[in-house]
């Protein structure tokens, strides 16, 4: 199977902290993959190191694109990596909360457009036609995530659920092959989830999307993943499917601890 | 009930009043019949004054409180005034007459205020894209404005180059300055960013006055030339026409502008480094580019209004570029609105113009000043014109499914 994203041996530290223990990790093409593990365990870090957020100590982030050669990650800029095709959202929502809806997904239509401040100013043909593109294609994605009702709110006015929506409707807009998702479902309402679930299933079917996502939401981790990657004190203590995971003693330990493990077994 | 509790609150803040006020309200020592002079009378008016005042205060505090519930049901007539076009194509009609005629209704002496007042709402309009827009809190816009003044003077000087030849000039200087301070300052935010700024514009406010072989000094550079239209004389009242004509042409110029920018894509990525730096990384802006970008167009217009000031007053030195100047500025931009382009008109002709016409309270310039600053940071922190979001209406049968209202264009 071909992978998207392969990171191999990924070290991190703060100061006297191992954040990430040689971490590694390989994503497969159209592949719904969990991060899990319990708090603290280093998943939103490496999420940080994956999006250039953190500078690994060690090790390597390597991208394959569906299109072009693959690129070694560690170096790149924050804004680069998103370029690259790499979007993410955030764990504590940072949406643009004083600008509308639709003008934080059109943020995102910003690294895949190019107008400057000449064509700013003057707001010639092209320029015309690329705004309105823009804003064309991010109405687009509000309908598909179901916010056009909210075009014109404020993003820090919407419910909470429907603001965690727009992080992902943001992400998308920048057209990755890759999305990270940091607890999507957290603090959402069991019905809220459920039409999480079919989103996300219709985000890797309909873009052509690899997804990757951290949640502490078990039900929602085993129906949509493939693949589960499970960390403890920033080491990888287990991966597989998620039948394997659910039997795997480490991590039934670092979930439970050890006594509780010794009465489950 | 309420009400008694209001009135025991202002009774305590007046006591209070009556008490710091003490000391100078009340006693007066004549040093020279060495005797003290008891005013007990002060003291009523201490107490009388600030009961009343306070008791108002919170009367106002509890109306604003009570209207924030009320807020979104019916737009403000101020608010319709300026969006709806059966009101604001009429007021656009005055207010172009009258700026047209303006010269020959009123004095020279107006004409001159009336365009120190449009470099102001330049400066502020410019200010506005680097606070307003993109957040970048700069306490040192001096700076600019002194680049584009001086680098006028001085090229002038040497060189014998003209007004228009350096207007551009001035405007690539001060824009040049704007990418050297955004360079070293582009992880800083905030507090941190408006204290290196404010050392940048002492920096070059020191320079100014200190290297003497380079820009004369405190005694600054005089016999700079107004500017030129096609080689006619003009004598001073007619160039202060001409002068004003201009600043009216590059105002409208600067809002247009400002306007173009706020709502393109550029603009947008001002706002989004605004709101929340980390996340408009991750939706893919480069941040280097659009904080530089930001420093460097907003220093542009400081650049023009230097050269067009220095062009003005015909005499310049560096106590025009005071650290008090820069709080002036960002006062006319916090005053009408972040990032609010009418508002930071409104507020730069306000206050400008308002202490010339009340030459009667002169002596009280900045307590006023103070104060209504104060009252409107309570009352109505988000400036006289609130900026507004760009809105868009859907349109399912035509092509495209959605379009740009403009509303303030």
């Amino acid at each position: 199977m071909d992978n998207v994203l392969e990171v191999k041996n990924l070290t991190l530290n703060f100061g006297g902290l191992q954040a990430l223990d040689n971490v590694s990790l390989e994503i497969n093409k159209g592949e719904i993959a969990a991060l899990i593990g319990p708090n603290g365990a280093g998943k939103t870090t490496l999420f940080n190191c994956l999006t250039g957020i953190h500078k690994p100590a060690a090790g390597d982030i390597i991208l394959h694109p569906p299109q072009g050669k693959s690129r070694r990650l560690n170096n790149f800029k924050i804004n680069q990596i998103t370029t690259l095709g790499i979007a993410r959202t955030f764990q504590n929502i940072r949406l643009f909360g004083g600008m509308t809806v639709l003008e934080n997904v059109m943020i995102g239509r910003h690294c895949r457009t190019g107008a400057g401040i000449a064509g700013a100013i003057l707001r010639d043909k092209s320029t015309r036609h690329e705004e309105n593109l823009i804003v064309n294609e991010s109405y687009c994605i509000l309908e598909k995530i179901g916010l056009n009702i909210y075009v014109n709110d404020l993003a820090k006015n919407l419910p909470y659920g429907a603001q965690r929506r727009l992080e992902i409707a943001r992400a998308l807009a920048t057209d990755p092959f890759l999305l990270l998702l940091d607890e999507p479902a957290a603090g959402m309402n069991p019905q809220e989830t459920k039409e999480l679930e079919d989103l996300i299933y219709s985000l890797r079917d309909d873009h052509n999307l690899s997804i990757l996502l951290i949640e502490h939401d078990m039900k929602l981790v085993m129906n949509l993943a493939q693949n589960i990657f499970v960390l403890d004190y920033g080491e990888e203590i287990a991966r597989g499917t998620p039948q394997e995971i659910c039997r795997n003693p480490a991590v039934i330990k670092a979930y439970l601890g050890v006594e509780a493990s010794a009465e489950y077994n | 009930m309420k009400i008694t509790a209001e009135l025991k609150k202002s009774f305590y803040i007046a006591l209070w009043f009556i008490l710091l006020t003490f000391p100078i309200m009340v006693i007066r020592v004549n040093t020279i019949e060495q005797i003290v002079i008891w005013r007990w009378v002060n003291l009523l008016y201490v107490g009388i004054g600030s009961f009343v005042l306070s008791f108002l205060w919170q009367l106002f505090l509890k109306k604003k409180s009570r209207s924030v519930q009320t807020i979104g049901t019916k737009p403000s007539p101020l608010r319709r005034l300026l969006y709806e076009p059966k009101f604001n194509r009429p007021a656009l009609v005055v207010i172009a007459i009258f700026t047209i005629i303006f010269p020959f209704i009123f004095s020279h002496y107006q004409v001159n205020i009336m365009t120190t007042a449009l470099i102001y709402v330049m400066l502020g309009l410019g200010l506005n894209i680097e606070v307003g827009l993109a957040g970048l809190l700069d306490l040192g816009y001096v700076a600019f404005y002194a680049v584009g003044a001086y680098s006028y003077a001085l090229l002038n000087y040497h060189f014998g180059l003209g007004f228009w030849t350096l207007l551009p000039v001035g405007a690539i200087l001060a824009a040049f300055f704007g990418i050297l301070i955004g360079l070293p300052v582009l992880r800083l935010r905030g507090d941190y960013l408006a204290i290196v700024t404010l050392g940048f514009a002492e920096i070059i406010r020191l320079i100014l006055e200190n290297w003497n072989t380079f820009s004369f000094g405190p005694s600054g550079i005089s016999n700079i030339p107004r500017p030129g239209l096609f080689g006619i004389k003009l004598n001073s009242e007619q160039s202060a026409i001409y002068m004003y004509y201009l600043l009216v042409i590059f105002c409208l110029l600067a809002i247009f502008v400002v306007h173009r920018l706020k709502n393109s894509r550029i603009g947008r990525a001002w706002n989004a480094l605004r709101e929340d730096e980390l996340a408009c990384q991750a939706a893919g802006i480069d941040k280097t580019r659009t904080k530089l970008t930001a420093f460097a167009l907003g220093a542009t217009w400081a650049g023009m209004a230097g050269v067009l000031f220095a062009a003005k007053t015909t005499f310049i030195n560096p106590a025009s570029f005071t650290f008090l100047e820069s709080a002036m500025i960002l006062s006319i931009v916090v005053l009408g609105g972040m990032g609010s382009i009418i508002g930071v008109v409104i507020a730069a002709l306000a206050i400008i113009l308002l202490p010339e016409y009340l030459r009667v309270f002169s002596d009280y310039r900045m307590i006023l000043f103070g104060a209504v600053l104060i009252t409107m940071m309570i009352f109505r922190p988000q400036g006289i014109i609130a900026d507004m979001r760009k809105k868009y209406e859907s349109h399912k049968t035509s092509g495209s499914k959605i379009k740009g209202i403009d509303q303030n264009g």
